[in-house]
C-alpha cells in the first residue's frame, strides 16, 4: 500500500514540475524558454562532465591532492576564457601551482573527443557548478581556439 | 495495486540472478568491506584487532611520505614538499611522549631509510646519503652525499622509494610517467606505443650501489621490468629477495569503456605484490593482472578487450589485492612486541583510492600478509583501518588521514605516517 504510494509520488513529481513550468513560462515566454535551454545545455555540460572529467577532478569538483586540482574557484576556471578552452582542447603537462598545490599527473588532450559543442557545454558547466559563477562558454569561442585564431 | 508489488519481485529476482551470476566479482568486493573483525582501537579513531592500541604522536607536520626510526627512538619524516625550507624532519624523542621537531634538507620527495651508520633519503630525481653519528644524528646536514643523480621526473608517478639488501647494494623505484604507454596519455581509445620507451628509464625497479657517489644510469643496473609504479618496497631478510608493491593502471573504463564497465573497473586491475629477482618483468604496459580471473591480461591499449589472455610469462604476483587501493609501502615486521604470527609478515599500508568512482573510494588501511619461510601463506587481513575517520570516502579529499609509511620502532611498535596534513601513529600491543 505504502509502497504504491510511493511509485505514485514518483511519477507526480515530474508531472508536477513539467505542469508548473507550463503555467509560470506563460506570461515571460522568451526568458522562460532562455532558461530552460540553459538548463538544458548544462545538463549536457554534466553528463560530459561525468564521462570525461570526473575521475580526475572528482563529482564535486574538488579534484585529488598531489594529483588532479580542484575546478572549485581556481584563476583557469574562472580566468580568461581561450586560456581554458585551450586546456581542454590541448591537454595541460606543467609544474604550475593551483590553489597553493602542485599537481603530478597530466591533463590529457580532448580535441579529438569533444567537439566544439561538447567543450562550450562542458565548461559552462563548470564555470556554473561548485561554486563557481562564471559565463557561458559557446561553441563558436571554442572554435576560434581550435582552428589557432 | 498488484502492479506495485509485482515491480519489487521482478527486481528482487534479478538482482539475485545479478548476485549469482556475478558471485566472483562479489568476492572480489567482500575483500573491501573492511569493518569486519575488527575491534577497538586506542585514543585515536582508528581500528585495530584486539589488544593493540594507537596513539598519534605528532600532527600536521606536512606531507609525511616515508619514515625511519632509529634505536634511539627518534623519527626521520621526509615530506612530500618542504616545509619551511626543510624536506626531511626529525623528531627528536624528548621526556615523556613528546618530541622536538627539527628539519634540513631543502627538498620534497618519499624515500627515507637507515642503514650501516647513515641515512638515505631521495628527491624525485637525486638520492642523497648522510652520516649519523653514534646517536643516530645527522652530522653535516648541509653536505650530503649525492649517491644517485638524474633520474627521471615527469611529473607522474616521480617519487623515488629505496630499499637496500645486505650485499651493499640500493634499489630505486622508477615509475613509469604514463598510466599504460598510450601515444596519448590518458586519452580515452588512444593506443599503446608500439616498443613503449618508457621502459628504457623508467617503470622498473634500479639497482645501485650504496656507497658510490655520483652514479646515473649508466651506473646502475635496470634490475626488474615490467613494473609501472612502486612506492612500497621492502628487502625480506628470510627470501633474501626484494618485494615491491606495484600500483596497477588507473582507468579501464574511461579509455576504453567498450570493453570495460565502470563497475568492473572499480576493481580491476590488481594492487600487485611482486618478489622481485634480477630479470623480472610483471608486464606494464602490455599486460595487466586480473585477480578475479587470476590470469595476466592483454592491456586494452595493446590489443586486449578484458578477455584474452596474455600469452606472455609475466611474473606472477606473490599476492593481488583489489584495483586502485594504491600501496604505499611494505614493511617485513622482524620486532619482537606483536604476537608470533606477525614475525617475518608484511604490514602494507595502502593511501586510498582516487579512480573508483561512481563507487566508494577504497583503502586507507593498513594490510597484514602473514609469511612463512619469506612467502607469503596467501591470506591477508586489514591490521589498521579508518584512517579516513569514515566509511564513506566519495573523493579521496574526505579522508581525514591516508597512511602513507611505515616503520618499525626498537620496542617493535609499528609507526604508520600520513600525507594529508601530516600525522604519525604509533601502534603497540599489550594483550
Ligand atoms: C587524467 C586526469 C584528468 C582528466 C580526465 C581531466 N583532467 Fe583537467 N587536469 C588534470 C590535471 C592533472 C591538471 C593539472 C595539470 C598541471 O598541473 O599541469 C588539470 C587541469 C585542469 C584545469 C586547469 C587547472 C584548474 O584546476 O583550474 C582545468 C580547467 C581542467 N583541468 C578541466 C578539465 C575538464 C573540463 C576535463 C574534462 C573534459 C578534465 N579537466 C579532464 C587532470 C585531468
Amino acid at each position: 500500500m505504502k509502497k504504491g504510494i510511493f511509485y505514485v509520488s514518483i511519477l507526480a513529481i515530474p508531472l508536477t514540475v513539467v505542469s508548473l513550468g507550463m503555467k509560470t513560462s506563460e506570461p515571460e515566454k522568451d526568458e522562460s524558454a532562455n532558461r530552460i535551454q540553459f538548463v538544458q545545455k548544462n545538463k549536457a555540460g554534466e553528463k560530459i562532465f561525468k564521462q570525461y572529467c570526473a575521475t580526475c577532478h572528482q563529482l564535486d569538483g574538488g579534484g585529488v591532492p598531489n594529483i588532479a586540482p580542484p575546478l572549485i574557484q581556481t584563476k583557469y576556471v574562472l580566468g580568461d576564457k581561450n586560456t581554458l578552452i585551450h586546456i581542454v582542447l590541448n591537454g595541460f603537462n606543467e609544474d604550475v601551482e593551483i590553489d597553493n598545490q602542485h599537481f603530478s599527473n597530466p591533463m590529457p588532450p580532448f580535441k579529438s573527443k569533444l567537439s566544439d559543442k561538447d567543450v562550450a557545454n562542458v565548461l559552462s558547466y563548470v564555470r556554473s557548478s561548485f561554486g563557481n559563477d562564471a559565463s557561458a562558454v559557446t561553441a563558436s569561442e571554442v572554435k576560434a581556439i581550435r582552428s589557432g585564431k | 495495486m498488484k502492479k506495485y508489488i509485482i515491480l519489487p519481485i521482478v527486481l528482487i529476482i534479478a538482482g539475485a540472478f545479478f548476485l549469482i551470476s556475478f558471485k566472483s566479482k562479489e568476492r572480489a568486493k567482500e575483500d573491501l568491506n573492511i569493518y569486519k573483525n575488527l575491534s577497538g582501537g586506542g585514543n585515536t579513531d582508528l581500528v585495530l584487532p584486539a589488544g593493540f592500541h594507537a596513539s598519534l604522536i605528532e600532527n600536521n607536520i606536512g606531507e609525511a611520505r616515508h619514515i625511519a626510526v632509529t634505536k634511539e627512538g627518534d623519527i626521520y619524516v621526509k615530506l612530500l614538499y618542504p616545509k619551511n625550507g626543510k624536506g626531511i624532519l626529525f623528531l627528536k624523542k624528548t621526556v615523556g611522549n613528546k618530541y622536538q621537531v627539527s628539519g634540513f634538507g631543502n627538498y620534497g620527495g618519499t624515500g627515507i631509510l637507515l642503514n650501516g651508520g647513515y641515512l638515505y633519503a631521495s628527491s624525485n630525481t637525486t638520492v642523497y646519503r648522510y652520516k649519523l653519528n653514534d646517536n643516530d644524528e645527522v652530522t653535516d646536514p648541509e653536505h650530503p652525499d649525492v649517491i644517485v643523480k638524474g633520474l627521471i621526473d615527469r611529473r607522474q608517478h616521480n617519487s623515488k622509494s629505496l630499499a637496500m639488501d645486505n650485499n651493499g647494494n640500493l634499489y630505486v623505484n622508477i615509475g613509469a610517467y604514463s598510466n599504460s604507454c598510450q601515444v596519448e596519455d590518458r586519452v580515452p581509445g588512444s593506443m599503446g606505443q608500439k616498443g613503449c620507451p618508457i621502459l628504457d628509464s623508467a617503470g622498473g625497479i634500479w639497482q645501485f650501489k650504496a656507497d658510490k657517489l655520483n652514479q646515473t644510469y649508466g651506473d646502475g643496473v635496470r634490475y626488474a621490468t615490467g613494473i609501472r609504479n612502486v612506492v612500497g618496497l621492502d628487502w625480506n631478510n628470510q627470501s633474501n629477495s626484494l618485494y615491491v608493491m606495484q600500483m596497477g593502471r588507473d582507468q579501464l573504463h574511461d579509455l576504453f569503456p567498450k570493453y570495460y564497465n565502470a563497475e568492473i573497473s572499480a576493481l580491476l586491475p590488481a594492487e600487485c605484490l611482486y618478489e622481485l629477482h634480477r630479470g623480472a618483468n610483471a608486464g606494464f604496459p602490455y599486460a595487466y593482472y586480473d585477480q578475479i580471473k587470476k590470469k595476466y591480461m592483454l592491456a586494452p591499449e595493446y590489443g586486449g578487450n578484458g578477455k584474452i589472455e596474455s600469452n606472455k610469462n609475466y611474473l606472477p604476483p606473490s599476492l593481488a589485492f583489489p584495483g586502485h587501493l594504491a600501496p604505499t609501502a611494505v614493511l617485513f615486521y622482524t620486532g619482537n612486541q606483536f604476537p608470533e604470527k606477525y614475525k617475518n609478515g608484511a604490514f602494507i599500508a595502502f593511501h586510498g583510492s582516487w579512480n573508483r568512482s561512481p563507487e566508494k573510494q577504497a583503502g586507507f588501511f593498513v594490510v597484514f600478509a602473514p609469511f612463512e619461510n619469506g612467502k607469503p601463506t596467501g591470506k591477508w587481513e586489514i591490521f589498521a583501518n579508518n584512517f579516513a575517520g569514515t566509511k564513506d570516502v566519495i573523493s579521496p579529499r574526505n579522508a581525514k588521514y591516508r597512511p602513507c609509511g611505515l616503520a618499525q620502532g626498537p620496542d617493535g611498535s609499528l609507526y604508520v605516517s600520513d600525507d594529508t596534513k601530516g600525522a604519525i601513529f604509533k601502534i603497540s600491543y599489550n594483550k
